[in-house]
């Protein structure tokens, strides 16, 4: 197939356009994305049918998203950074409500200081809302993942939102080559338009989001609990049905050269194509090293990761994200529960690298691993280090 | 095993379409069904700050997503850069640089291929050629027939770059771009 140049956000964009959602209500906060601006665009042209609502905050866009998604509406919003900590509230409306909005988030730092650069910390940071939450390597999987996240939002077995990560800048900004997919082959995989069990409808009324005290709270929260339960058969059924459509695989947890593998890199979004392609380099130097990419974030596949990891004389995990005073990093912290759910206790290696948009390079990568696999050797274990602050 | 990726920085600044040009090469590059990586550098976004922006290119594909340090190829687009911005750090052995400068003996030209001997060194008057074809000083075009050339239409062809602009500026004077970019691949001097 033929493929075209775009940015990561006209990626998702595209794949938004191919949706053609009932509704877009986006605030033009900074930092914003270009992909409502451009979905803008496709409005004005006629492109799409969807019912754009320009609200005056963030916290109203989602807002905005709740109620249309509440009253049965297909729904599509992105964010970044500042505008995504304004929608909080309402973040976690969404997921209690069970509206399967959509959301594609630029993933961008997070003030103070000020900053409007890559780093996924954004979206971790509401990993316990009840969102699905995941992220993308390249523009291609943003765009494919834009698509696929309707499906699975959707399906009444999970009804949660979704959002799909791609790191601000060096996927948001940056032009590859993607094979979009058409409006028909995408209005076919969604089976055409949601179709909503439960909605506001004047004809048979029903409320949405009344008050649980201490009576129904827990048992409303454990709904939501269960649905994400569900949402991982449903997950790789999506998975599937898009690589017959496509031809282009997904998988929660994906590998790379793990097979005969004795250490490898774990890592998230973006930076997985630059361990890769350090794998690739330490793999010709005679290294027995490989690559764990997390695409699902939450649900989390614990039980993928670990079976990975149950050969290893070490793991490297890489986050491009932070906390502070932790059991380790955010992403490192899950790996280390998943570890020891089975345990298992490789030696492990934690590292947060690239907040704010500095740049990792590859030579990072080779110091990375020398540094982690010197320690392994001597049998021992390395803390969560910020790789190349200036102390 | 590391993969034939072509490396290109471009400098100018804010305003001058640099980020512009190195999509546009990302956009040819991908019309010949070559893998591509084109970025802005991430800096504060003001008019007439110096910038920066890269784009990679490779008949394989890649997975590198990082910013350009060691570059193959670096584009100067605005001759006053030189002396404030060291535009040929990291130029690989025997790289190519190109400067759109009108005077290609002033002291900064002639201190920058002083200081680069082993590089291919070309100048353009890209600035002329935007002013006389497109009506305004805007070289993001104009500077990258000189690419072109330079580079033998093996990282990029001169027809791709024509349809690369064709299509992005399909609403506003592509043909006097694609003008632009001809004269510059005709009168690139090196």
């Amino acid at each position: 197939m033929t493929r075209i140049a775009v940015t990561g956000d006209d990626a998702v964009a595209e794949a938004a356009k191919s949706v053609n959602p009932d509704v877009v209500a986006a605030y033009p906060i900074t930092p914003q994305t270009i992909i409502v601006e451009r979905f803008a665009d496709f409005v004005a042209d006629g492109e799409v049918d969807t019912e754009f609502v320009t609200v005056e905050s963030e916290h109203s866009a989602m807002s905005a998203c709740v109620g249309a998604s509440s009253a049965g509406a297909r729904v599509f919003t992105s964010s970044a950074s500042a505008g995504l900590m304004l929608m909080y509230e309402i973040i976690f409306v969404a997921a209690s409500s069970r509206t399967p909005i959509v959301m594609a988030i630029a993933n961008r730092a997070i003030s103070g200081p000020i900053n409007i650069h890559g780093e996924l910390t954004d979206q971790m940071l509401f990993r316990d809302s009840g969102w699905v939450s995941m992220f993308s390597e390249d523009n291609q999987e943003a765009h494919d993942q834009t698509i696929m996240a309707f499906k699975i939002g959707e399906h009444p077995n999970v009804l949660l939102p979704v959002g799909v990560g791609l790191d601000g800048f060096i996927i948001s900004h940056a032009i590859e080559g993607i094979e979009p997919v058409s409006r028909e082959v995408t209005q076919k995989f969604l089976g055409g338009e949601r179709k909503a069990a439960l909605k506001l409808d004047t004809t048979k009324p029903l409320s949405i989001g009344l008050l649980h005290l201490q009576d129904y709270y827990m048992e409303a929260r454990a709904q939501v609990r269960d649905a994400h339960e569900r949402s991982r058969k449903v997950i790789l059924e999506v998975f599937n049905e898009w690589e017959k459509l496509t031809g282009r695989k997904y998988k929660p947890v994906e590998s790379y050269k793990m097979d005969d593998a004795e250490y490898a890199f774990l890592t998230m979004g973006s930076t997985a194509g630059n361990a890769r392609t350090a794998v690739d380099d330490l793999r010709a130097k005679g290294e027995k090293v490989g690559l764990i990419k997390i695409r699902v974030y939450r649900p989390f596949f614990g039980d993928d990761v670990t079976e990975l990891c149950k050969n290893l004389k070490g793991l490297i995990t890489i986050e491009r994200s932070h906390n502070f005073g932790g059991p380790g990093g955010i992403l490192s912290s899950d790996i280390k529960s998943a570890l020891f759910n089975k345990r298992l206790s490789p030696l492990l290696a934690e590292y947060t690298i690239g907040l704010g948009g500095r740049d990792t390079l590859i030579k990072d990568y080779y110091s990375i691993y020398n540094r982690s696999k010197e320690a392994f050797n001597t049998g021992k274990s390395l803390p969560l280090f910020w790789w190349g602050v200036r102390e | 095993m590391t993969k034939e990726i072509v490396d290109i920085r471009l400098h100018g600044r804010g305003g001058q379409g640099v980020m512009t040009s190195s999509y546009l090469i990302a956009e040819a590059a991908l019309l010949e069904d070559k893998y591509v990586h084109a970025f802005p550098s991430f800096g504060p976004e003001r008019s007439g700050a110096p910038i920066a922006a890269f784009a990679r290119v490779s008949d394989e594909r890649f997975y590198m997503k990082t910013e350009v340090y060691e570059p193959d190829i670096v584009v100067v687009q605005d001759p006053t850069l030189l002396g404030q911005v060291n535009v040929a750090a990291g130029l690989k052995e025997g790289g190519i640089i190109i400067v759109n400068t009108d005077d290609p003996n002033s002291e900064g030209v002639s201190n920058l291929r002083n200081s680069r001997p082993d590089a291919n060194f070309a100048t353009i008057d890209a600035t002329k050629i935007a002013a006389e074809e497109i009506g305004i000083k805007q070289t993001n075009t104009a500077i990258l027939g000189a690419l072109v050339k330079l580079t033998d239409e093996k990282i990029i062809k001169l027809d791709s770059i024509r349809r690369a602009i064709k299509e992005r500026f399909k609403h506003k004077g592509f043909d006097k771009n694609i003008k632009a970019v001809e004269r510059s691949y005709d009168e690139v001097k090196y």
